[in-house]
């Protein structure tokens, strides 16, 4: 018990301590205190995950720790507690590792910065908040985690205040997961109404009972009356499914929802590593993983998620295939990922979605982390157009990076046990997307396999236009090209070991024949999910086309960036209107400006000016005014005199009803 | 303890004060000193007497507590107080505020001090009458009587504009205050009393419902303010002095949503019942459409005041959801609201003492060199959004769900507030205090005083506490509310089955 409240309590501990008393106790201290506290929670992580998901506890064992009342209000009886089991001691090792190594990284990332205290106690806060949200025992404390994140995120993103761009971004991150929220707390209210409770206990044993009947018609009593629809059970469930997981796709930045995360590379790499890349963007996906109560009852739901995954994968795919800046790419990358994950998830494959999540976490955030050293290399260039020739320079990093992009583009041999982590893991979804029998599974597919060339194709350009070639950057800058200190390879180090043996260790236990015993009935499915047997028996072709779309892919872009550098340019002159439809993100952002933002802008200045000004007040108050001055002309007895006639008023009125009831006692 | 009149002991309290006051002079810097420390003493002083109702209050009772009853002249109006979970935690809210008022108005208020303290303690004991009140003359006395005072501070101590301003007040409230009083009338002709306790088992008849809660309405739309008699409200608060808007948004907004539940909830179940559908949707569109107005003010204080007419729109739309979960949410929103807004309103006044504009523009990071100033803004701004973990999200949360069960239409557009509070909100807060320090104008403010710590430190940990730990509130309030709720079901229930047998 007291492990897990140190687990979640301790980095608060150290982002209160930094937050509050940094400038007295100095940066050099915040950081250890916050980074040592950090190292402590890793540890701890560990051993909670090797008791709870490797242990051998019974199915449907679950860990609740109470620690405070909370909300309690009619039928709303929500507490401050944690639920342990094995979903979240995997997301306890994931956020915790991580955060470990990023509090360790930005040690010497963020040296020359003043504002150093600040910045760890905000890397504490995100990471305490995450605890919250992968901890909680209900859908309201989840919430709160997931807003703190939010404000973590929002904070971090904005970490450089005085660039006007990291303000707007900051902004965007906040309003646009705002968005997703609004579907959040309305699907926390659908929840309440239709299971009279919103802690998971109660939603997870009464599920059961929406569950169709055996040989039931269609179309049952209705339940609830949600925006003028008389719903059944079925599609009540759809609705607050869809409802929750429109929260799901503005925190996991899924298409439509997506235009935050890109921006979002204006905070400090550290914090692209560790929010957008490992953690934050993936507790959609987590949200759905732990609802699987609900979403396994809604074929229509995962129809939705499965369609929203695919081409959120594909799209972020097609937009990294042209960007320039480097941490762009790694977070379309990240976008087209999480699109993968939504994809398992809406297949039925709940495993095998956490286990990209799992694998994710390590090669993102070594890219990332790699990225930043880069980018501390070349002196805060971000620009790939000014990089090139950097792998004699600084030697490490580039073979970090290089293991990274091995994982991401899912090296390995299919059928055997020889590959990177995210071989296993990608490989496993494309899989289940083909074998499963939903009706979107041949869609799903084919993006996916389309989306893993590209992702090899994008990694690699990156690869290539970072490391090889001639160096583009000015000799100044080449001059200084140094690798980075000891504190920033280590973490370095670290994640590069689990993204090369995270997939061939995990596999079995996430997604293979330890499934039942691991997951101890964390995640729920149907017993007509069969997609765990199911997706091993798919034709030998379905089996190679993630390696085949991988080879290909890595072909290319050798081609186009190393032997004929000048193929990309043509190609770019000759498609010239694709070219800048990507380059510019399928103008989500200029569509979104004009149809939201002037429009709301425009709205409310309409309102304020003709609303409130030119309508009410100028036949309410002002009108009477007008009157009165009329009749009156003297507007000095105007300013001066209605005090006195109010409380005149009041008078006579205070006597009227004084006398009226005398008068009525008399009678 | 038991038999000591600590209701009327609270509510006299700041009058001695006063009197205080009147023997004192304000000319010299002494008398001056004098003033402030007597009128300081005398909120706080009352502030911790009042905390006796709260803990003598037995959370258990969902009846009036601590009643006083005389009658006088014989009339049948009588005064009679008490409190119950509904009115006693906006009695210590009132108590509460009222030192940082005078904290606030330390060195800003140059003319007139000592009439400016004799306005705010007379205005604070007519306050808190409002809240004990048993009698509805007592009442209504305390009610439109607590305008006078506030009218005063908002015309001599305000702005350039504070004429027109405190007439717009005016206006609007006279017309709400002389419908209420002829429901008064009408009230006591039908029931026979003026005695709230009376009134609550009294039932009307339906017909004559639906008239004295257009009346009551008129009244408390004005007060909270619903759209569309709003409009006095950003105008009274650019011009009032800081404490003065401390207090129109912390205490004087929420005399409305109390009398909604106290009486026309309470009191006219099958009107609130009929009218719900116009409130809700007066309530939706003051949320969203204030909410609009709010991100394109130039006025720090403006905007501000607009986001409190959205947040008030919580509070009307869960009152009338009628079940325990909105009706409670709508208390949290008003009490947590009354800090939050207070405290957003010192920010302002922080900022307005040292440069003397409100407006955004001139404006722009201060966080360079006012971080203390930045991390209290940031608390409030977060409050003010609704982030859990801060007192603003309850309410909203509550009376959302409480919304939702009532009609889920109207859920679906309350909740679009989550996007658009966060919109002004983190607009204003990053043209305030994100940004390089450029102007020069700025380059030489200080960070908080002391005295300015003292203001907004206290309010910080109160949106935390209560963000998390929010029990102490829906313990007082829950039996009350609960009786409520199940008289109003029961009342809406007993016209039901009238209307069946009837058929």
């Amino acid at each position: 018990m007291i492990l897990y409240k140190a687990i979640v309590f301790l980095p608060l501990i150290g982002a209160l301590i930094a937050g509050l008393f940094g400038r007295a106790i100095g940066a050099k201290a915040s950081e250890y205190v916050t980074t040592g506290l950090m190292i402590v929670v890793a540890i701890l992580s560990w051993i909670a995950f090797f008791t709870v998901a490797l242990g051998h506890g019974e199915a449907g064992e679950v860990i609740k720790v109470p620690v405070l009342r909370w909300i309690q209000s009619g039928g709303i009886d929500v507490e401050w507690a944690f639920r342990v089991d094995t979903l979240t001691a995997v997301m306890f090792v994931v956020v915790n590792t991580v955060s470990t190594l990023v509090h360790l990284y930005s040690i010497g990332y963020m040296h020359h910065d003043p504002h150093r205290p600040r910045f760890f106690a905000y890397l504490s806060l995100f990471t305490f908040m995450m605890l919250m949200l992968i901890t909680s025992d209900n859908l309201l404390q989840m919430f709160f985690g997931w807003e703190g994140v939010g404000l973590a995120s929002y904070l971090l993103i904005g970490f450089w205040f005085k660039k006007p761009s990291a303000n707007a971004a900051a902004m965007k991150a906040f309003i646009v997961n705002r968005v997703g929220d609004f579907g959040f707390i309305l699907g926390i209210s659908g929840v309440f109404v239709l299971f009279g409770s919103i802690n998971f206990e109660t939603i997870f044993a009464t599920a059961a009972t929406y569950l169709p009947a055996e040989g039931a018609a269609e179309g049952g009593e209705a339940v609830i009356n949600l925006f003028g629809m008389h719903l059944d059970k079925a599609h009540a469930i759809t609705a607050v499914c869809l409802l929750l997981f429109m929260g799901a796709m503005g925190k996991s930045a899924q298409f439509l929802l997506h235009t935050w995360l890109p921006d979002a590379m204006e905070g400090p790499t550290p914090v692209s590593a560790l929010i957008h890349a490992a953690t934050m963007v993936t507790a959609g996906v987590f949200l759905v993983a732990r609802m699987s109560p609900l979403f396994e009852l809604s074929h229509d739901a995962l129809t939705v998620v499965t369609v929203i995954g695919a081409i959120t994968a594909f799209f972020a795919a097609t937009v990294g295939l042209v960007q320039n800046d480097i941490k762009r790419v790694i977070a379309y990358s990240t976008c087209s990922q999480l699109g993968y994950m939504f994809v398992a998830l809406g297949v039925g494959a709940y495993g095998a979605a956490i286990f990209h999540l799992f694998t994710h976490a390590f090669f993102k955030a070594l890219l990332f982390l790699g990225a930043g050293s880069v980018i501390h290399a070349v002196d805060g260039e971000q620009d790939m157009r000014y990089m090139g020739g950097l792998r004699k320079h600084i030697p490490i990093t580039f073979w970090m990076m290089t293991i990274g992009t091995l994982a991401l583009t899912g090296v390995g041999i299919p059928g055997t046990m020889f590959g990177f982590a995210g071989f296993f893991s990608k490989d496993v979804i494309i899989e289940s997307a083909y074998a499963s029998h939903s009706a979107v599974s041949g869609f799903a597919f084919t993006l996916l396999v389309i989306a893993a060339l590209f992702t090899s194709f994008y990694s690699w350009r990156l690869a290539f236009l970072t490391f090889f070639g001639k160096p583009r950057a000015s000799h100044e800058v080449m001059h200084h090209v140094h690798e980075s200190p000891m504190v920033m390879l280590l973490p370095l180090y670290i994640l590069a070991v689990g993204a090369v043996l995270a997939g061939v260790i995990f596999e079995g236990y996430f997604f293979g024949h330890h499934y039942a015993e691991f997951w101890k009935g964390a995640l729920f499915t149907l017993p007509e999910n069969e997609i765990l047997e199911h997706f091993h028996h798919v034709p030998l072709l379905v089996k190679w086309s993630p390696f085949i779309a991988m080879v290909t892919g890595f072909v290319t872009a050798w081609y186009m960036y190393i032997k004929s550098p000048e193929t990309p340019k043509v190609l770019a002159q000759q498609h010239r209107v694709l070219y800048q439809f990507l380059l510019n993100k399928w103008y989500f952002d200029e569509l979104y400006d004009f149809l939201f933002v002037r429009s709301a802008k425009a709205l409310g200045r309409f309102l304020w000016k003709k609303g409130d000004v030119a309508v009410i007040d100028r036949y309410g108050p002002n009108g009477i005014a007008a009157r009165v001055v009329d009749v009156t002309n003297r507007v000095v007895r105007l300013q001066t005199g209605y005090l006195y006639h109010y409380a005149f008023a009041m008078l006579i009125g205070v006597a009227a009803l004084v006398t009226w009831m005398m008068l009525g006692s008399s009678f | 303890m038991t038999d000591w009149p600590i209701l009327s002991t609270v509510t006299f309290l700041p009058l001695v004060g006063v009197l205080f006051l009147l023997l004192t002079r304000d000319d010299t810097p002494n008398g001056r000193r004098n003033v402030l420390n007597v009128s300081l003493f005398t909120t706080l002083f009352t502030f911790l007497v009042s905390l006796f109702i709260w803990i003598g209050f037995d959370n258990s009772n969902p009846g009036f507590q601590m009643v006083e009853k005389t009658t006088w002249l014989g009339t049948g109006i009588g005064y009679h107080v008490g409190v119950d979970g509904i009115s006693m935690l906006f009695v210590i809210l009132t108590t509460l505020l009222m030192p940082f008022c005078i904290l606030a108005s330390w060195v800003t208020i140059e003319k007139r001090l000592k009439q400016y303290m004799i306005a705010f303690l007379l205005l604070e004991t007519l306050m808190i009458g409002v809240f004990v009140s048993l009698d509805i003359v007592l009442f209504y006395v305390f009610f439109e009587g607590g305008l006078i005072p506030m009218f005063l501070i908002i015309g001599v101590w305000g702005g350039k504009d504070r004429v027109y301003a405190s007439y717009k007040f005016f206006l609007y409230t006279l017309l709400g205050s002389v419908l209420m009083m002829l429901a008064i009338m009408a009230m006591y002709w039908q029931a026979g009393t003026t005695d709230i306790t009376e009134l609550l088992k009294y039932q009307f008849p339906a017909g004559l419902q639906t008239w004295l809660w257009l009346a009551f309405f008129a009244s408390f739309a004005v007060k909270m303010p619903m759209w569309p008699v709003h409009t006095w409200l950003p105008d009274a608060h650019v011009q009032a002095p800081t404490a003065g808007s401390v207090i129109l948004a912390g205490i004087l907004l929420k005399l409305g949503g109390y009398g909604m539940i106290r009486f026309s909830l309470a009191m006219f179940p099958l009107a609130s019942d009929y009218f719900a559908p116009m409130v809700f949707a007066l309530s939706v569109i003051a949320i969203i459409y204030t909410s609009l107005v709010a991100l394109m003010q130039e006025d720090m204080k403006k905007l501000i005041a607009y986001s409190s007419v959205a947040h008030m729109g919580y509070v009307t739309m869960g009152i009338f959801a009628a079940n325990t979960q909105g009706v409670q949410g709508a208390l949290f929103q008003m009490i947590s609201h009354g800090f939050v807004s207070g405290a957003l309103f010192l920010c302002v006044g922080v900022v307005y003492d040292r440069l003397h504009t409100r407006e955004i523009a001139a404006y722009g990071g201060l966080v360079n060199n006012m971080p203390k100033y930045a991390f209290a803004f940031m608390v409030f701004t977060m409050a003010n959004v609704g982030l859990p973990g801060t007192s603003g999200f309850i309410g909203e949360f509550l009376t959302l769900i409480g919304v939702f069960r009532a009609n889920t239409w109207v859920a679906l557009f309350a909740a679009t507030g989550v996007i658009l509070s966060a919109a002004y909100a983190l607009w204003l807060y990053r043209r305030i205090i994100f940004g390089a320090l450029e102007k020069e104008s700025l380059k030489a403010l200080f960070d908080l005083s002391p005295r300015e710590q003292a203001l907004l430190y206290p309010l910080i940990v109160l949106t935390i506490f209560f963000g998390v730990y929010p029990a102490p509130i829906f313990d007082a309030t829950a039996a009350s509310v609960d009786l409520l709720v199940n008289n109003y079901t029961a009342a809406l229930q007993a016209a039901h089955d009238v209307a069946l047998s009837v058929k």
